[in-house]
């Protein structure tokens, strides 16, 4: 043991640290030991809070990790053994607990990393995507129900009930703790990226300056780069990682200082992250040099550009538009060909984009969805046709998801009759 | 564990009787028996005779009360079932997936409850 740690404070910053670090790879090992997911999850939830009552009075352990996955088996049996009746199964975990109270003194980086089984586990397709993505961030990121629920704006009850279920069906249903069979890895792969970039755009369209939710974009690039790290040879993994990283990279471009969203043209590029960029720029390069390029590559691809152009004159504007009509094969899907349209607009004229977006219609969801209307009023102020403008913008205002971005979009319209 | 597959689809969906398609999908039952029989996977399974064939029973106060009909009237009816015994839901899953009506309407898995 160390000397005792001075204040509260500090041991409760070194805990969270250690919790958001190892939480997964921990949980992960104590699932594998116990075959419960449920019940390795409550016991580690225990042993954390043994830990803040005891790490203050004795000083951190010199393993921390190893303490951790100790008293969390013990809380495991005490919650075993505080059951009025064990099945089979339950009273052999009890007696094989029993023998390995003491986790093998290693350090973490020893203990196997089971957080592949973990992530697939979590994404299992049997559950629905909502719970995919609160067990997610719940085991591998180490959030607390409460966080995950402000998040999402959900009721922290509500979402503790969601998660309730989920793990009840994971261990009623018998969901496995383990990696899927060869023939399934491609789409449960597919899942879990999918989980991912949920994560990340959850996060990523938050109003702005709500940190809970800005929280949400750093902790999908951070399952980004585990699972990146995890299945190294995966490329549409880092075309995801990759995609992330070169959207996030425009996090502080994007707003302006009283919090008004900047669109791409009006942004000071200046103020992107070169870091996230250089990062996103290699593994696009990464996730490009394996044909067929998935989906995630191709965005990435597209991101790319819009980082390596100077200013947005520079733009390569073609090469957007082919990538657009790869990613339109492999993806069909009329949200990507708006965008395509907007590209088409500055690679051609606004009239040519504009005859793009008409082509879509009459698509029922696509006159529902915001995007299509505002980039309408975008093409028809570039022709001059300011009422029709008008028309377009009132339509997304209206469909608007944020505050932040109908007032962005009321500014427009106004702009049309003053300038 | 042992899974129920439970089969639904509106009776009047898929191949009928008399059709050129009747013969080849009842073929597709055989040949899933089989190939479930012949796994060890089996514990049962039975076809249903159709929901016009159905009488449901409640008991209230003592007092027994029939209706004529299924116990829900809804499109989907369920239609038969499978017992296979599977290491995981995976497995399971993939069984429900080749079972001839998966193509038409609906296989529920659902685990079978122990009690020991």
């Amino acid at each position: 043991m160390q000397p005792p740690v001075d204040t509260d404070r500090l041991a409760k910053a070194q805990m969270t640290r250690l919790i958001r670090e190892d939480w997964g790879r921990i949980l992960a090992a104590l699932t594998s030991s116990v075959g419960n997911y449920s019940l390795a999850e409550d016991s580690l939830q225990d042993a954390v809070i043994s830990a803040l009552q005891v790490w203050p009075r004795k000083g951190l352990p010199d393993n921390p990790a190893a303490w951790m996955i100790s008293v969390a088996r013990r809380k495991a049996l005490d919650r075993l053994r505080r059951q009025n009746t064990m099945t089979r199964k339950e009273d052999e975990l009890a007696q094989w607990l029993e023998m390995h109270q003491d986790a093998p003194d290693t350090d973490i980086a020893t203990i196997p990393d089971q957080r592949l089984e973990l992530i697939y586990t979590c994404c299992h397709p049997a559950l629905d995507q909502k719970s995919r993505v609160a067990l997610t961030l719940r085991a591998l990121g180490g959030l607390s129900t409460e966080h995950i629920a402000r998040a999402f704006l959900d009721k922290p009850e509500a979402m503790a009930a969601r998660l309730t279920r989920a793990k009840k069906k994971l261990s009623m249903a018998g969901i496995r703790f383990k990696l899927p069979d060869p023939e399934d890895i491609a789409p449960r792969t597919d899942a879990v990226l999918r989980v991912i970039y949920l994560i990340f755009n959850e996060g990523a369209h938050a109003s702005n300056g709500d940190l809970t939710r800005g929280d949400l974009v750093t902790e999908a690039i951070r399952l980004g780069r585990i699972l990146s790290a995890l299945l190294p040879d995966n490329t549409e993994t880092k075309g995801l990682l990759a995609l992330m990283l070169l959207s996030d990279s425009r996090r502080f471009a994007r707003v302006d200082a009283s919090g008004n969203f900047v669109p791409l043209e009006a942004q000071n590029r200046a103020r992107w992250d070169r870091a996230k960029i250089t990062e996103g720029l290699n593994l696009v390069e990464i996730a490009l040099s394996h044909a067929p390029a998935g989906p995630y590559a191709i965005q990435a691809a597209i991101s790319a550009l819009h980082a390596q152009a100077a200013t947005f004159g520079d733009t390569d504007w073609p090469q957007i538009v082919a990538l657009y009509d790869v990613l339109r094969t492999r993806t069909p899907n009329p949200i990507i060909a708006v965008n395509q349209a907007v590209a088409l607009s500055y690679a051609q004229t606004p009239q040519v984009g504009l005859a793009a977006l008409d082509c879509l219609l009459p698509d029922a969801k696509l006159e529902a969805y915001q995007p299509y209307h505002s980039c309408r009023a975008d093409l028809l102020v570039r022709m001059g046709q300011v009422d029709a403008a008008a028309q377009s913008y009132r339509r997304a205002i209206d469909l608007s998801p944020s505050k932040a971005q109908a007032r962005f979009l009321e500014h427009r319209l106004r702009a049309l009759y003053i300038g | 564990m042992q899974y129920m597959l439970l089969i639904y689809n509106a009776e009047t969906n898929g191949p009928q009787p008399g059709t050129e398609e009747f013969g080849p999908y009842m073929q597709g039952y055989i040949d899933f028996t089989a190939e479930v029989r012949e796994a060890g996977k089996l514990i049962g399974g039975e076809a249903l005779e159709s929901v016009a064939s159905a009488t449901t029973v409640s008991v209230r106060g003592g007092k027994t009360e029939l209706v004529d009909g299924p116990f829900a009237e809804t499109k989907e009816q369920l239609g038969g079932y499978y017992i296979l015994d599977c290491v995981d839901l995976d497995e399971a899953l993939k069984y429900a997936a080749k079972i001839p009506d998966a193509a038409y309407g609906r296989v529920e898995v659902r685990p079978v409850m122990i009690f020991d």
